[in-house]
């Protein structure tokens, strides 16, 4: 039987303001989709970033909170420990989550807070018209590095997510991404994980996903997806990198 | 009226401590009291000291530069502090630690071996409460019953420390008296 | 329960359990430490939380976090680490949530000292963080009013869904006095299911809440605007609080101090007293609202030779003074800012040098 095209609950009707070839509405969508079949909508806050997805909230039907750059751990924080009933996620960017709320992010991390982090890693800093950022790859251009980004001068890009688990508190640390339908199923068991992870009150939880910015790349959207495969995939790699289950086991 | 009571010596010899007991003895015989403890540019060369302001009506500055009375447990603190005491204030010198005197034909000296009688009671650790008690006995700025009450208080989550202490109020009480 | 010996710091953390705030996050910071110290044993006690954030700007959306959630929160902190959280009180103040703040200020700019200070007054009253926001500042001068305001910041915050600062200084936050406590205040704010992202559940509502502060339409955030100017301009009405001293006399000067230093001026109005010169004083009690008019007729008043502002900064409140006194007397400021207080005997010599 065929399946029709259904919007999940948690979704809104409203049409989103993203560019064409963008992957956050395929993330929203994700997130809606596992927040319905965990019947949490009801009991779920989710924390925008600065950045594009800043109106993500207009996209949702849940409880929202909008965060200063950066600071959306320090939200969730807050939140999961005086309700540690919430569901919460922080929905944040690379210049949100890498640059300035680097702190925010790794001491959340590393005291377990139990809420779950959405990292939609682009390589620019979309909104303001695309910047280096910390994961911006070697060598590649943006606003701010016209000539490619020089390592020599601004270092190596940020792996969070093998950064993160380097931290000895346990934690569920995945990449993944949502360039081509095979990875999208893998990139939702990884959020519905996270968010398992979550309402079992386990363990801090971050699913970072390889993403696309073609209007800030100068790529048509097929193009993009392609450069992703070819420039960020060897670079970022998808995996599990810690889950609380083997950290237990030791 | 409003009496301020200076106590200073060197940090670890329970100061801020007999400062505390002081106020709160003032407290529970119904007056306003303040306590300030070494929290200025006094606090220099390990001195610790803390100023207890006792009076019958609402305290406005706690910040006194000539107080009434003077503990001094050691050197350091009666140099600095004796100069300052207003006449015919009370000054306690610790005379263990102490060879000077305060330089004052205006004020009431009393040398206490407050080190020398703690030690003979079983620990240099009392010694503060020797001074204190001198004090009292002396300057009669608050009732010594209320004070024994508050040093009972003060020691009863330490219970075995009590007799010490008590036998210390004791101590320091008659050597005020002896004078 | 009779009056108890308490240092302000932790009579400041034992009021806020007494306000029914069992929410504190905070970043350690002297001269008010224990407060956190207090806290640390005391939340758990009462089944509250308590957490020691990794910098003073996540504690300020940690606040925001647990504040937008409906939790009653608070947070103390001195001079340095308010800078750090002037960011999240902005988004706090336009997302309108009640988060009560506790400056125990101390010597700046910069490292500055740990001794006590007044210098934070336009940080507190004027800004701080970016944009058109208000705090309402609450100024006690004793442990005891600490206390009192503390129990009484949490209402404010959650009346006015706006953030209240209670400006102390390092000498209320380090001193012991007799505090007695009040009852418990109840637990939460009331209204809270109308703004709170608490979850749809908890609320049972169909409508889901959002905590914002962004508005990009310069119409929407015009409105915005105005909505938060009509609570600035309500509080301005309704808050106002001073303490009158010395008033009632034929007055030949008006002192205008608040906190610390207002002591000091109460002991050097008496000593003038003594000697047959009458010098009045307002306290203002709150610095936001500040009491313009209660300033302005006492200044009015015929035989006041003068209006001095005595502050521990190097003339802050004064530029309210003069804006209260419209003239009616020439405006005057003596202060320090370096972590001494001036003694009775000094302001009892200025006030003199000042009057006929």
């Amino acid at each position: 039987m065929a399946k029709t095209y259904k919007k999940p609950e948690a979704l809104s009707e409203q049409v989103t303001h993203y560019c064409p070839g963008c992957t956050h509405g395929v993330i929203h969508r994700l997130l809606a989709e596992v927040i319905d079949e965990l019947g949490i909508r009801g009991r779920t806050v989710g924390i925008a970033p600065v950045g594009c997805a800043v109106l993500a909230y207009n996209y949702f039907t849940f409880d929202f909170q909008e965060a200063a750059h950066g600071r959306a751990p320090a939200m969730a924080t807050g939140i999961k420990r005086v309700r540690p009933d919430l569901m919460v996620f922080t929905y944040q960017g690379d210049g949100d989550l890498a640059s300035i709320g680097m702190g925010e992010i790794i001491h959340a991390a590393n005291r377990g807070e139990k809420f779950t982090t959405i990292f939609v890693n682009n390589t620019v800093y979309g909104m303001t018209g695309g910047q280096m950022a910390p994961t911006t790859l070697k060598g590649q251009r943006t606003t701010t590095s016209p000539a490619g980004r020089d390592v020599e001068d601004v270092g190596m890009p940020v792996k969070m997510a093998e950064l993160i688990s380097a931290l000895e508190t346990p934690a569920y640390i995945t990449r993944q991404t949502v360039i081509k339908p095979k990875y999208i199923v893998r990139a939702k068991k990884a959020i519905k994980k996270a968010f398992q992870y979550q309402m079992d009150r386990r363990c801090f939880s971050l699913v970072e996903l390889v993403s696309t910015c073609p209007t800030n790349w100068g790529l048509t959207p097929v193009e993009a997806i392609k450069w992703t495969e070819e420039n960020m995939l060897p670079y970022f790699q998808l995996g599990e990198f810690k889950t609380p289950d083997e950290v237990e086991e030791d | 009226m409003q009496r301020e009571v200076m106590f200073a010596g060197f940090g670890g010899q329970g100061i801020l401590l007999i400062g505390n007991i002081l106020a709160h003895a003032a407290m529970e015989q119904g007056f306003e009291v303040a306590w300030v403890p070494s929290y200025g540019p006094e606090m220099r060369g390990g001195t610790a000291y803390c100023l207890v302001a006792i009076s019958d009506r609402p305290i406005g500055s706690p910040i006194i530069r000539n107080p009434m009375h003077l503990v001094a447990m050691n050197r350091p603190s009666l140099e600095k502090f004796a100069p300052m005491v207003k006449p015919n204030g009370v000054v306690v010198i610790n005379s263990s630690l102490i060879s000077i005197g305060a330089e004052r034909d205006d004020v009431d000296e009393l040398r206490v071996p407050a080190n020398d009688i703690a030690k003979d009671l079983g620990s240099t650790k009392v010694a503060n409460i020797v001074a204190l008690s001198a004090f009292v006995a002396r300057s009669n700025i608050v009732d010594f019953e209320v004070l024994r009450k508050c040093v009972q208080e003060q020691f009863a989550s330490r219970e075995k420390l009590i007799p010490i202490n008590m036998a210390a109020l004791d101590a320091g009480e008659k050597a005020a008296r002896l004078k | 329960m009779g009056k108890i010996l308490m240092k302000g710091n932790e009579a400041i953390g034992e009021a806020a359990i007494r306000a029914g705030c069992l929410n504190y996050f905070a970043y350690p910071i002297t001269p008010q430490s224990e407060v956190a110290e207090y806290l640390s044993r005391r939340m758990p006690e009462v089944g509250g939380v308590f957490l020691q954030g990794e910098s003073e700007v996540a504690v300020g959306y940690m606040l925001f976090g647990a504040a937008g959630c409906g939790a009653r929160v608070l947070t103390t902190s001195s001079s340095p680490g308010i800078s750090l959280m002037s960011e999240a009180i902005s988004y706090i103040s336009s997302a309108e949530l009640p988060v009560v703040f506790v400056n125990i200020v101390r010597g700046g700019p910069g490292l500055g000292g740990i001794l006590p200070s007044q210098a934070d007054y336009f940080q507190a009253t004027k800004g701080g963080g970016h944009g058109d926001y208000r705090l309402l500042v609450l100024a006690p001068s004793g442990v005891q009013e600490a206390v009192d305001m503390v129990m009484m910041a949490f209402p404010l915050a959650e009346k006015y869904r706006n953030p209240v600062m209670i400006l102390g200084d390092g000498l209320i936050g380090q001193m012991m006095e007799p505090v007695e406590f009040s009852d418990h205040l109840k637990s939460e704010p009331s209204n809270k299911d109308d703004w709170a992202t608490n979850g749809m559940d908890t609320r049972n509502r169909k409508e889901r809440n959002l905590v914002k502060s962004l508005f990009l339409d310069a119409e929407l955030l015009e409105e915005h605007n105005l909505v938060l100017k009509a609570k600035y301009d309500r509080m301005k009405q309704e808050e106002v609080r001073y303490e009158p001293y010395n008033l009632e006399t034929d007055y030949r000067a008006l002192v205008v101090s608040y906190g610390t230093m207002s002591r000091v001026c109460k002991t050097a109005i008496d000593n003038m007293k003594a000697e047959g010169i009458e010098v009045a004083m307002i306290r203002p009690q709150t610095l936001f609202p500040f009491p313009i008019d209660p300033i302005r007729a006492a200044a009015a008043k015929d035989g006041c030779q003068a209006a001095i502002s005595i502050e521990l900064s190097m003339g802050q409140m004064v530029e309210d003074v003069e804006r209260s006194v419209q003239g009616k007397c020439p405006v005057h400021w003596h202060g320090k800012a370096g972590g001494e207080i001036p003694t009775p005997e000094e302001v009892v010599d200025v006030i003199k040098s000042l009057i006929k």
